[in-house]
């Protein structure tokens, strides 16, 4: 038996595209462009605002997604790193006045050394006990910001100011003030964060995760520094929700620690879960489920606690018939349907044409 | 040339292994015996995936054991498991490519290598684009994917944990030919542990025997299997 051939291995990076993946790199970038120009002339400012949550929350899916689906490593402790990202660039927004790009990258940086803290129990540990660590930190880190409180323009280390007269909105970048900007300037970023993990699960450190979160015994056996690898896992998931961190304090301009509640973390996993953890499509879904449908139900006089009811019977059914998420099993499904759909309308008209014989 | 001194591994009150003494000379060594013998323990202790209570491992004069256990792959101890472990989710260049890029080899000779490995291993894909994706293989194939990984670069010692256990025959005789070759190719010192005799008479010039984690005998592969001692703990009088 010759095994099916799979072109474009991540190892021969440059060679020419097979016809799908080209098919599938022109509608992404349609989808894209459509995103980027046309998305916000078609919405009002209520969804643009709830869009733009969506970026900044597809981010944090995204770098979920890599330690849940490539490496194995359930962390439940993604919000509060947010809210760490988030008062970082607050931080430095208000105390300098560096350009919005390099506050990013700033934020980010501090944001995965922290993260990285927060992995060293990852060396050890896997599983429930790692989600347990990793809540446990969060609600720490929860508590922390609680009593320092996030930063609103004042003066001295942790630019609180008490008084909560005169507070300043944190700032945007000049190019994306508006709504609408700020949108677009936060999809280029998510795009940003995006090709990054792209880059990561399709080279070295790929494989490497790939590795360990099917057998560490076999990891180790090929020369694999699995700690390494996992600690690069969590840098590389800290980094991407620190930028977005501070693209979410651009757009709240005022950010407090009581948006950061610690349980978000677990709707967060369930979210990404449903989504899809192996596909970068799978971080687009659950930002879209954890943002844009609350909106959504909100705008139609809806409570949106239903959605905890919601996205548990959603996890189950997930976890019990799609492992890979709605990421995959939408497209799937949709495939077989019009697969039936084509079947019965060939069928149809044989089936007339006998008739009339 | 790999050589074991008071090797003692205890787990709790069990000792798996007991003070076993040996050397592996050259070429492809059998390393035989009843289940719970010690064999796939004493490859772990090779991997450095368990610590020895006692004892002293050199391998072509180097100290095994004080080696992390990742630096010792890229030292060149290769190994395959009792339960396969090919990377399910990627291609079979893939996963003889990530051994050869964590081997410290650099990047030139990679596609090169790892090429030649599939080749030598003989995997049914196609040689000069192997990217069809592991899970897709079957058993067969997949234990040859294992056996790439652990020849491709410059493997010194490559320990083989019962490559053929379920494979029908002909998969078998293939496998064979394959493990014989190893040394021949690789330079390396190859250590086969499994339990169908006629792949071990066929690959091995030497066999060593362990039982309760002892060394019961070790020599010329067609007399140990013709040892009294090795009959009555392992074979059975039916051999």
């Amino acid at each position: 038996m010759r095994a099916t051939l799979e072109r474009a291995s991540p190892v021969r990076a440059g060679r020419s595209l097979s016809r799908p993946q080209l098919i599938k790199a022109a509608i992404t970038a349609a989808l894209l462009l459509f995103v980027l120009l046309g998305l916000p002339q078609l919405m009002s400012l209520y969804y643009i605002d709830t869009m733009t949550q969506v970026a900044v929350y597809s981010m944090v899916a995204v770098g979920l997604g890599v330690l849940v689906g490539r490496v194995g490593l359930v962390s439940l402790g993604q919000v509060a790193v947010l809210a760490i990202g988030a008062w970082v660039a607050a931080r430095l927004l208000f105390a300098t006045t560096q350009p919005y790009p390099l506050v990013l990258l700033e934020a980010g940086l501090i944001t995965m050394v922290l993260g990285v803290v927060i992995g060293l129990p990852a060396l050890r540990l896997r599983g429930l006990y790692l989600a347990l660590i990793t809540l446990m930190l969060a609600g720490a880190i929860t508590v922390v910001l609680a009593t320092v409180n996030f930063p609103n323009g004042g003066h001295g280390f942790l630019g609180y100011n008490g008084s909560l007269v005169h507070i300043p909105p944190i700032r945007r970048p000049s190019i994306a003030a508006s709504d609408p900007a700020y949108f677009r300037y936060s999809v280029v970023v998510a795009i940003v964060m995006f090709a990054l993990v792209l880059a990561h699960i399709k080279t070295r450190p790929g494989r490497a995760w790939a590795a360990i979160r099917q057998s560490e015994p076999a990891a180790l056996a090929a020369g694999i520094n699995t700690w390494f690898y996992k600690l690069w896992a969590f840098a590389l998931a800290s980094f991407i929700t620190g930028v977005a961190g501070g693209v979410l304090a651009g757009a709240v301009h005022y950010l407090y620690s009581i948006d950061f509640p610690t349980q978000d973390s677990i709707t967060l996993l369930a979210v990404v879960l449903m989504g899809g953890v192996y596909s970068l499509w799978g971080a687009v879904v659950a930002a879209l489920l954890y943002q844009f449908l609350p909106a959504l139900l909100n705008n139609w006089g809806v409570s949106a606690d239903w959605l905890i009811i919601l996205f548990g019977v959603g996890v189950l059914q997930v976890l019990t018939t799609a492992p890979a998420g709605l990421a995959d099993q939408v497209p799937r499904d949709l495939a077989r349907l019009g697969r039936f759909l084509r079947r019965q309308a060939t069928r149809q008209p044989a089936a007339t044409q006998g008739s009339t014989k | 040339m790999i050589e074991v001194d008071g090797l003692t591994v205890r787990y709790g009150g069990v000792t798996s292994l007991a003070d076993m003494s040996l050397t592996f000379e050259q070429g492809t060594c059998g390393l035989i015996g009843p289940n719970g013998a010690g064999k796939t323990t004493f490859f772990n202790v090779l991997s450095g995936f368990v610590r020895p209570a006692a004892g002293t491992v050199r391998a072509f004069g180097t100290d095994l054991l004080a080696m992390a256990h990742f630096r010792r792959a890229r030292w060149g101890v290769r190994r395959t498991f009792q339960t396969e472990q090919a990377i399910e989710e990627l291609s079979v260049f893939d996963n003889v490519a990530m051994v050869h890029e964590h081997s410290g080899l650099g990047g030139k000779s990679r596609r090169g290598d790892v090429l030649d490995a599939i080749a030598f291993t003989g995997i049914d894909v196609d040689p000069e684009s192997p990217e069809a994706k592991v899970r897709t293989l079957g058993a067969g194939q997949r234990r040859l994917v294992e056996v790439a990984r652990a020849v491709v670069g410059r493997p010194r010692l490559v320990l083989l944990d019962e490559p053929a256990a379920g494979l029908p025959d002909e998969e078998t005789s293939h496998l064979a030919d394959v493990i014989r070759r190893i040394p021949e190719r690789t330079g390396a010192l190859v250590i086969l542990v499994d339990h169908d005799m006629s792949l071990v008479s066929a690959c091995c010039a030497t066999t060593a025997v362990l039982d309760f984690g002892r060394l019961i005998a070790s020599g010329p592969t067609a007399a140990v299997l013709r040892d009294d001692d090795v009959i009555r703990a392992y074979l059975g009088v039916d051999q």
